[in-house]
């Protein structure tokens, strides 16, 4: 039989004032269960808590109600005070009767009617209570880093310098991301490889963090504290211990004709090939579409002039098989397929490029040794048009375009139209735009400067045509400037377009693995937009850079710090306690009709084939639930779902809230 | 109960508000003096998709005269989209209710966010006026349940 | 001046089937435009007109309403759907319903074709009647 302790707080007049206390404490005596009762002025101070724990101890109480403040208040404070004493903190109720009650009814006898209903409602579910313990998860103190980028690199080291050990998977052979591809950087004008070669290079000396490059992550099992993560690494022919980067056999091969997809094929380069000169491993790789002893069986001349002996052409691709405490999804970001805008004739002439391939040919890594010249004839561009919102901002019904603004493209439009003009200052260059969009620290002033000082046209408006001219090799482009309200037609040597952003080709596929909601676009989805901006809402997975939606570097930073911060939040504890209020199924009555399962918005729920025994001693094999306990977060949507009534949520069982009903209806 | 004998009807009604919007949009009320009817009894349920159909029913056979239903806003759901399995189910279940009869005046889901203390009380004032209005439920309530 | 057609820009917006509301003034339409110096309201003003409900200047700018070759251009162009040929159309359509039965004579065509411009009718047909 449950022994109910009921006890009644004053607040000093805040619930003394419009409920009268004692009476309720009075009328607590006559509740089935209740042995004791008792009010006080402060029930959350020192004292007061003394006064629950003594009662407790002293009348041997089983349950405790407390009449309070509201339960997002104290709850905590009353059920650590009782547990300290060893009582379980899941047998105490909170009856509010501050908020939802003295504080909202002027009427004293009404208010003491009502706070005597809340007081037996909580009793009567504080009869049904049943001790909780939390589930205790193990932690593999291990993170994965999906992703080599400036994001994915930022977390990696965010994370080992806290002393874990990281695992950076990036399924191209080098680290870096998109932004070792880049020029400079807004709106200082930083060189982008001189600040994220040094942070390649700390990466790859970390001991803390191992690089599996030129790899891909093929299945995620487990949860939050336990990831099994199968990663497979693609064979690259090339032993990456022995390797010494040494450069020879790029050399040597005769291969050269390979599009070179570092510089977005704008050049060429050998098929045993270093993506560049600071890649991270520096190590090189066999690229097994073109490579002829691959192929056909002839050459092998790498193998020959490797003095290490580096080269296997027998390699496989191999799967390793990780645990792992936490994963951070840093997949980033690919410029979108804009051939399909054939009015700005990308494609049709290669001197409409994107703006990517315009930070190539502007870098000194780049094509052109970092002279800007036009892809057809390798001559400096004289005038030069840039397009905004290529494919952003577009109905995805119109040509399949994203919805969403790219957010970064007004910036390295204005930061090309000031490199190029600086470099080049007899350049005319004119930008077509719908809006310029430059909110951030010293944005809006390094637009104004491309104007003011560099005198950049910036027209609104767009662009209708690009007519490629054979004869003069010049791009027509008409367009339209909307202030002065006249069409354009202007005779440019390039056309740039400042293409849409997309995530990662990999992301859903990732997702998919990792059970972590996406948006239509296929950005992972936080967990809360505003509270919880680096968590996926699936427990351990924390997210990082323009996975999560477009966002320039120092967003891409910030957030990969915090990430990396969530992530040794985890990793810093030697168990994960459990949310013990979740749901559970009475297997005796499952059906194993996957409806639950169906509606659970965290895959907590998977189905076993259990044996159960029958009568005359024989056995059955039937598929019933099962709720991982580290992923179930305790909606209760499943409870409700199930036909049969087996799944059943604790701390708010359908026994006690059906209690509570009663209590407050008769 | 003194008082409920004395004076007009007065109806019982039950609310479940889910524990992370409506619970502390009752809490803000309160916090803010913002007065509403006592007749509201507020049962706390971590998501508006936790609440079974079968409680409404029991409420209602247990002699409540309204039961209203809150959550978080679509979209805001601390549980992503524990909201709209409430909508489809209670969308449902009133819709079958009112076959019995109970009007679907009686029944009710209401988004009221944690911010919205207001509005809860607006909601709350609203929802007791029309129940007044409507009378006790007699259709579903249980008489042998009710003791005294 | 005000003559009343009494056509209001619901009714154009009916007849088009088009919401100039989504219009996000990006000017592709009249970038686009191969009429554009012939009109002297052009696509993106006209999307604009319709939205503030200037039916009346529309009707009576027979530059407007009658150089839109109907090429569609400004549909293939336009990323929100917005369709400023449509409207165009509409407002032709709502000139010729006040106008009555008073068709054009096959002798009043060839003064109104402009030798410079593409047959206007014939590419009008083949557009809207594979759009």
């Amino acid at each position: 039989m449950q022994r109910i302790g009921v006890f009644v707080c004053h607040c000093g007049t805040n619930i003394a004032a419009t409920v009268d206390v004692e009476a309720v404490a009075e009328a607590a005596k006559s509740v089935p269960g209740v042995v004791f009762s008792a009010d006080y002025p402060y029930m959350c101070s020192e004292s007061g808590q003394d006064l629950v724990k003594e009662s407790v101890q002293k009348y041997n109480l089983t349950n405790v109600v407390i009449c309070s403040c509201s339960p997002r208040m104290h709850e905590k404070t009353f059920r650590k005070a009782v547990e300290s004493i060893g009582m379980n903190p899941y047998m105490l109720e909170i009856a509010n009767i501050r908020e939802q009650c003295s504080w909202v009814h002027k009427d004293k006898e009404e208010g003491t009617e009502k706070a005597i209903m809340l007081m037996k409602a909580a009793c009567a579910k504080a009869t049904l209570n049943t001790p909780l313990t939390p589930g205790m998860l193990p932690v593999t103190k291990r993170a994965l880093v999906i992703g080599g980028g400036i994001a994915g690199m930022q977390a990696a080291l965010d994370i080992a310098e806290a002393g874990y050990e990281v695992d950076i998977v990036e399924q191209k052979p080098t680290i870096g991301g998109k932004m070792a591809q880049l020029d400079k950087t807004f709106p200082t004008l930083d060189c982008s490889s001189c600040i994220v070669t040094p942070k390649m290079v700390d990466v790859g000396q970390n001991d803390k963090i191992r690089i599996l490059s030129y790899s891909d992550v093929e299945e995620v099992k487990g949860y939050i504290g336990n990831f099994d993560v199968k990663i497979k690494r693609k064979a690259r022919y090339v032993d990456e211990d022995k390797c010494t980067g040494c450069g020879l056999c790029t050399e040597k091969c005769p291969m050269k004709k390979v599009p070179n997809e570092w510089n977005l094929e704008l050049d060429t380069r050998s098929c045993v090939y270093i993506p560049f000169a600071q890649a991270v491993p520096k190590v090189a790789t066999i690229d097994p579409r073109y490579c002829l002893k691959l192929n056909k069986g002839t050459c092998g001349i790498c193998s020959k002039v490797c003095g290490v002996g580096a080269i296997n052409y027998e390699a496989k691709d191999e799967i390793i098989e990780e645990k792992y405490g936490a994963i951070v999804a840093a997949t980033g970001f690919e410029i979108a397929d804009i051939s399909r805008y054939d009015e700005y004739a990308y494609g049709q002439s290669p001197d409409v490029v994107t703006s990517l391939e315009y930070e190539r040919l502007m870098s000194a890594a780049g094509p052109f040794g970092g002279h800007l010249l036009r892809p057809s004839d390798h001559k400096e561009p004289k005038k030069i048009v840039f397009v905004q919102c290529v494919g952003s901002r577009e109905e995805e019904s119109c040509k399949g375009g994203k919805e969403y603004c790219s957010k970064v493209c007004c910036m390295y439009t204005a930061k090309h139209a000031i490199l190029t003009k600086d470099h080049y200052p007899d350049t005319d260059i004119y930008v077509f735009y719908i809006d310029v969009r430059t909110p951030g620290k010293l944005f809006d002033e390094f637009y104004r400067r491309a104007v003011e000082q560099y005198g950049v046209h910036y027209i609104k408006g767009a662009v209708g045509k690009v007519t490629p001219h054979k004869e003069t090799g010049k791009l027509e482009v008409q367009g339209y400037d909307m202030i002065l309200n006249e069409q354009m037609h202007i005779d440019a040597d390039m056309v740039v377009l400042a293409a849409a952003v997309e995530p990662s080709h990999t992301a859903r596929r990732m997702a998919t693995m990792l059970t972590a909601p996406m948006d239509n676009n296929d950005f992972f989805t936080e967990a809360h937009a505003k509270l919880r901006p680096v968590e996926s809402a699936t427990a351990g997975v924390f997210l990082a850079g323009m996975c999560q939606g477009p966002k320039d570097i120092p967003e891409t930073v910030s957030q990969a710090s915090a990430a990396a911060a969530k992530v040794i939040g985890v990793l810093a504890k030697d168990q994960l306690v459990g949310n013990p209020c979740i749901a559970h199924p009475d297997e005796l009555m499952c059906n194993g009709c996957s409806q639950c399962a169906g509606v659970c918005p965290y895959g907590a729920i998977t189905y076993v084939e259990k044996e159960f025994r029958m009568p005359n001693r024989t056995t059955k094999m039937r598929r019933v639930a099962q709720v991982n306990e580290a992923v179930c977060q305790g909606c209760g949507a499943c409870t409700v779902t199930c036909p049969s009534g087996a799944m059943d949520l604790r701390g708010f069982s359908n026994n006690e809230i059906m209690a509570e009903v009663d209590a407050l209806c008769l | 109960m003194s008082v409920k004998e004395n004076t007009e009807f007065q109806p019982t009604i039950v609310a479940f508000c889910c524990n992370w919007c409506s619970y502390s949009g009752a809490d803000l009320a309160g916090t803010n003096r913002l007065s509403y009817p006592t007749n509201v009894k507020i049962i706390r349920v971590p998501c508006s998709c936790r609440i079974n159909p079968m409680f409404v029913l029991r409420a209602f056979q247990r002699g409540a005269d309204g039961v209203i239903l809150c959550g978080c806003h679509p979209g805001d759901c601390h549980y992503m989209e524990g909201n709209y399995h409430t909508r489809r189910r209670m969308t449902l279940l009133f819709s079958m209710l009112n076959y019995l009869g109970i009007e679907s005046a009686r029944t009710r889901v209401e988004w009221v966010s944690a911010a919205e203390g207001q509005r809860f009380v607006d909601v709350m004032d609203d929802f007791t006026a029309k129940i007044t209005e409507l009378g006790p439920n007699r259709r579903l309530e249980d008489l042998r349940c009710k003791k005294n | 001046m005000a003559s009343n057609y009494d056509v209001t820009k619901e009714e154009i917006e009916e007849i088009a089937g088009v919401n100039p509301l989504r219009c996000m003034r990006c000017g592709r339409c009249s970038a686009a435009c191969p009429s554009f110096d012939n009109m002297k309201y052009h696509p993106h003003q006209f999307v604009a007109m319709v939205e503030n409900g200037e039916i009346d200047a529309l009707m009576e700018s027979e530059s407007s309403i009658y150089k839109c070759m109907s090429c569609m251009a400004c549909i293939e162009r336009c990323p929100r759907q917005v369709q400023p040929a449509r409207l165009i159309e509409a407002v032709r359509l709502a000139v010729v319903r006040k106008q009555g039965q008073n068709h054009l004579t096959p002798d009043d065509i060839p003064a109104l074709l402009d030798p410079d411009l593409p047959q206007q009718a014939l590419v009008s047909a083949y557009r809207k009647f594979t759009k």
